[in-house]
C-alpha cells in the first residue's frame, strides 16, 4: 500500500515505454511508417556508401538492361545504375518536401499568429489574402510561379513555399483568437508585458501544436507535389537523379518499366509512410475517429 | 431563407474572390519576370518597335500599374486572355479548343471518385474495425499516397499492354475521326451522331484516366464518408428508424448517408482542386489533348500569357465549383432553409 504513488525515474521510463509499445501494437500502420522513413532518412546520408555505381558513369553498352545481379534495378537510358540513382535521389527529394513544410509552416505560424493577435484591418487583410491563395489549386499555382522565376530546384521550393504557407496561417491565426482570450494572457498584460512579449512567450508556444500535427500530415503532400512539378520539368535538371524527374525520362522507355517503376515506388513508399505515421496520429489525437 | 436571395447572396461573395484570383495573376505575371514585354512576346517580335508598342498600349504599360491591372482586367472581361506565344493564338480561342477534353475527363473522373470513395466510406463504416475497414482504408491511403503518373504508368502496363483490356493513350484511336462538335464532349457528340464505333473508342480510352484520377480524389471522399457515416450511425434517430423494423439497407442509405451527406459534399467539391492539379499529369501522360496539357507545355516553354490565362480559368473553375457545392446546401441541409 505504501509505495504504489511515489514514481521513480526508473519506473517513470518503465510505464512511458509500457505505453509507446501499447500505441504501437495498436497502430501497426504507425511502426511500419516509422521504420521506412528511418530507413530512408538513413539511405540519403550513407549512398555514397550503399552505391554500387557512380551515379554519372554512363555505360552506352549495357543501356536499358533489366534488373539483375550486376544492376539491381537495372539501367536507364545511358546505361547509368538505377538503383544507386534512387539512393542518391533520396537527398533531393526529402530534403526539397521537408523544407518546404519547415519554411512555409513558419512563415504561414508567423503571419497567421500576427493576424490572430493583432486583429483589426490586419487581420482582414492577410485573412483575404490566405483564401486568394487557397483559390488556386496547389500545382496550378506552383507551375505559374516556378514558370516565372525559371526551373530549379531553389525556385521549385520557393513556388511550394509560396502555395504552402496560408493553410498555416488559418491554423494558427484560429488557435491565436482562441488562446488570447485565456486568463493567463490577461494576467501576463496585467503584468506588464510587452504586447510582443505576450504573443511570442505567452500565446504562440499554446497554439503551435495543431501545426506541428498538420506538419506530418501534410509533408507526405509536399514531396509529392514536389515530386509532381519535377516530373512536368519544372524542378532540377533532366540529368538529375531526382525521383520524379527519373520517371518522367522513364515515360520514353515505357516498355522497360525498370526505368520508371523504381523511383515511382520510392516516391510512393516515402509518402505512404509519412500518410501512415499522419493518419495514426490523427487517430490517436481524434477520438471521434476511433 | 428563400433559395434566390442565397444563391444571390453566395455569388456576391464570389466576386471579389474572383477578381483575387486576377490580382494574384497579375502580379505573377507583371511583377516576377523583370519585363513583361520580353516574358510576353515572342524572340522574333521583341525588335519590331510597331508591335512592341502595340501590345504596350493594348495592356496599359505604359500606365501606372493600378491603371495596368484594371486595363488587364477589362481585357479580360471581354474574354480577351491575351495571345499564346507558342501556338501563336488567342488564348481564348486555345481555351475553347482544349477545355471539352478536359470537362469530359473530369466529370468521369469524379463520377468514378466519388461512387468509389462513398462505397468505400459506408463499408468502411459500417464494419467498422474488422478486416475490410484496415483493407479499405489502406487502399484509400494508398489512393493518395502513389504519385498519379506512376498509377497511370502502373495502370497502362498492366490494364492496357499485358491485359488489352482498355485502349492506350489519346483521346481517340489514329484511324478514327471525331464526331461533329457539338458540345466537345466526344462521348456525348459521338452519341448524338449515332457514331457506336467512335463512342466505344472514345469511352474504352476514357476508363483508365478517370480511374487514375477517381482514385487519387476516392481516398480522401472516402475517409470523410467513413467519418461522417460514424457520426451519424450512432446517433438516435437511427435506433428509432430500426426499431420501426426498417430494412438494414434502407436504414444505412436513407437514414444514414443523407445525413451524412454535408460534409462529403463539401469535400467533393474541395477535391476538384485536386482533381484539377492531376489532371495536368494525368493528361500529359495519357497525351490527353485538354487544358492540363496545355497548361504543362505553356509551362515549360514559358509562354506566360497562356500560363496566366489557364491558371485563372482553372481557379474559376475551381470556385464556381465551391459556389454550387454552397448550394447544395440548401437542399441538403433543411436547417440552411431555415436559417
Amino acid at each position: 500500500m505504501s509505495s504504489t504513488i511515489s514514481l521513480t525515474p526508473a519506473s517513470a521510463r518503465r510505464k512511458a515505454l509500457n505505453r509507446a509499445v501499447y500505441i504501437a501494437r495498436r497502430n501497426p500502420l504507425l511502426v511500419i511508417g516509422a521504420v521506412v522513413i528511418f530507413a530512408w532518412v538513413l539511405a540519403a546520408p550513407l549512398a555514397p556508401s550503399l552505391a554500387t555505381h557512380d551515379i554519372l558513369a554512363q555505360d552506352i553498352a549495357s543501356r536499358l538492361q533489366p534488373p539483375s545481379a550486376a544492376h539491381l534495378w537495372g539501367t536507364d537510358e545511358l546505361g547509368r545504375d538505377i538503383y544507386s540513382r534512387v539512393l542518391f535521389g533520396a537527398r533531393i527529394t526529402i530534403p526539397a518536401g521537408v523544407s518546404v513544410i519547415i519554411i512555409g509552416s513558419l512563415i504561414g505560424t508567423v503571419i497567421g499568429a500576427v493576424a490572430g493577435f493583432v486583429g483589426g484591418i490586419w487581420d482582414e487583410v492577410i485573412m483575404r489574402l490566405t483564401e486568394l491563395f487557397m483559390a488556386f489549386p496547389t500545382i496550378i499555382l506552383a507551375m505559374a510561379i516556378t514558370a516565372a522565376l525559371g526551373p530549379d530546384i531553389r525556385n521549385a521550393i520557393i513556388a511550394l513555399v509560396v502555395v504552402w504557407w496560408p493553410s498555416y496561417a488559418r491554423l494558427v491565426r484560429g488557435m491565436v483568437l482562441k488562446v488570447k482570450q485565456m486568463e493567463y494572457v490577461e494576467a501576463a498584460a496585467c503584468l506588464g508585458a510587452p504586447r510582443a512579449y505576450i504573443l511570442w512567450r505567452t500565446v504562440l508556444p499554446n497554439c503551435i501544436a495543431p501545426a506541428i500535427i498538420l506538419t506530418t500530415l501534410d509533408i507526405g503532400n509536399a514531396i509529392l507535389t514536389f515530386a509532381g512539378l519535377s516530373f512536368l520539368g519544372l524542378g532540377p535538371e533532366p540529368t538529375s537523379p531526382e525521383w520524379g524527374r527519373m520517371v518522367a525520362v522513364g515515360i520514353d522507355y515505357f516498355d522497360q518499366w525498370w526505368t520508371w517503376l523504381f523511383p515511382g515506388m520510392a516516391i510512393a513508399s516515402l509518402v505512404i509512410a509519412f500518410n501512415f505515421i499522419g493518419d495514426s496520429l490523427r487517430d490517436l489525437l481524434d477520438p471521434r475517429m476511433r | 431563407m428563400p433559395i434566390h436571395l442565397y444563391v444571390l447572396r453566395r455569388v456576391i461573395f464570389t466576386i471579389p474572390i474572383l477578381l483575387g484570383i486576377t490580382l494574384v495573376a497579375f502580379v505573377i505575371a507583371n511583377a516576377v519576370p523583370s519585363d513583361p514585354i520580353n516574358a510576353n512576346l515572342p524572340q522574333s517580335q521583341l525588335n519590331n518597335t510597331e508591335l512592341v508598342e502595340a501590345f504596350r498600349k493594348e495592356w496599359g504599360l505604359d500606365k501606372p500599374p493600378v491603371e495596368q491591372y484594371l486595363t488587364y482586367l477589362g481585357n479580360l472581361l471581354q474574354g480577351n486572355f491575351g495571345r499564346s506565344i507558342k501556338s501563336r493564338q488567342p488564348i481564348a480561342e486555345d481555351i475553347a479548343r482544349y477545355l471539352p477534353a478536359t470537362i469530359e475527363l473530369a466529370t468521369t473522373g469524379t463520377v468514378a471518385g466519388v461512387v468509389l470513395g462513398v462505397v468505400f466510406g459506408i463499408i468502411s463504416a459500417v464494419w467498422q474495425n474488422r478486416l475490410i475497414d484496415y483493407l479499405v482504408r489502406a487502399f484509400g491511403l494508398i489512393g493518395v499516397s502513389v504519385p498519379v503518373f506512376v498509377l497511370a504508368l502502373v495502370g497502362l502496363t498492366v490494364l492496357h499492354a499485358e491485359l488489352g483490356w482498355v485502349a492506350g493513350p489519346g483521346r481517340l484511336g489514329a484511324r478514327l475521326t471525331p464526331p461533329p462538335n457539338v458540345t466537345g464532349l466526344f462521348l456525348i457528340d459521338s452519341a448524338l451522331a449515332g457514331n457506336w464505333i467512335v463512342f466505344r473508342d472514345a469511352l474504352s480510352r476514357l476508363v483508365l484516366p478517370s480511374l487514375v484520377l477517381g482514385m487519387y480524389i476516392s481516398g480522401i471522399i472516402s475517409r470523410i464518408t467513413r467519418s461522417s457515416m460514424l457520426e451519424v450511425l450512432r446517433a438516435d434517430y437511427m435506433r428509432t428508424a430500426r426499431s420501426k423494423g426498417l430494412r438494414e439497407r434502407v436504414v444505412v442509405l436513407r437514414h444514414g448517408l443523407s445525413n451524412a451527406m454535408v460534409p462529403i459534399v463539401t469535400v467533393i467539391g474541395l477535391s476538384y482542386g485536386s482533381l484539377l492539379s492531376g489532371a495536368v499529369l494525368t493528361e500529359s501522360i495519357f497525351a490527353w489533348p485538354g487544358i492540363g496539357r496545355y497548361m504543362f507545355r505553356a509551362s515549360t516553354s514559358q509562354d506566360f500569357p497562356a500560363i496566366m490565362g489557364v491558371s485563372i480559368l482553372i481557379a474559376s473553375i475551381y470556385v464556381i465549383v465551391n459556389l454550387i457545392v454552397d448550394v447544395l446546401y440548401y437542399f441538403l441541409d433543411p436547417r440552411i432553409r431555415a436559417a
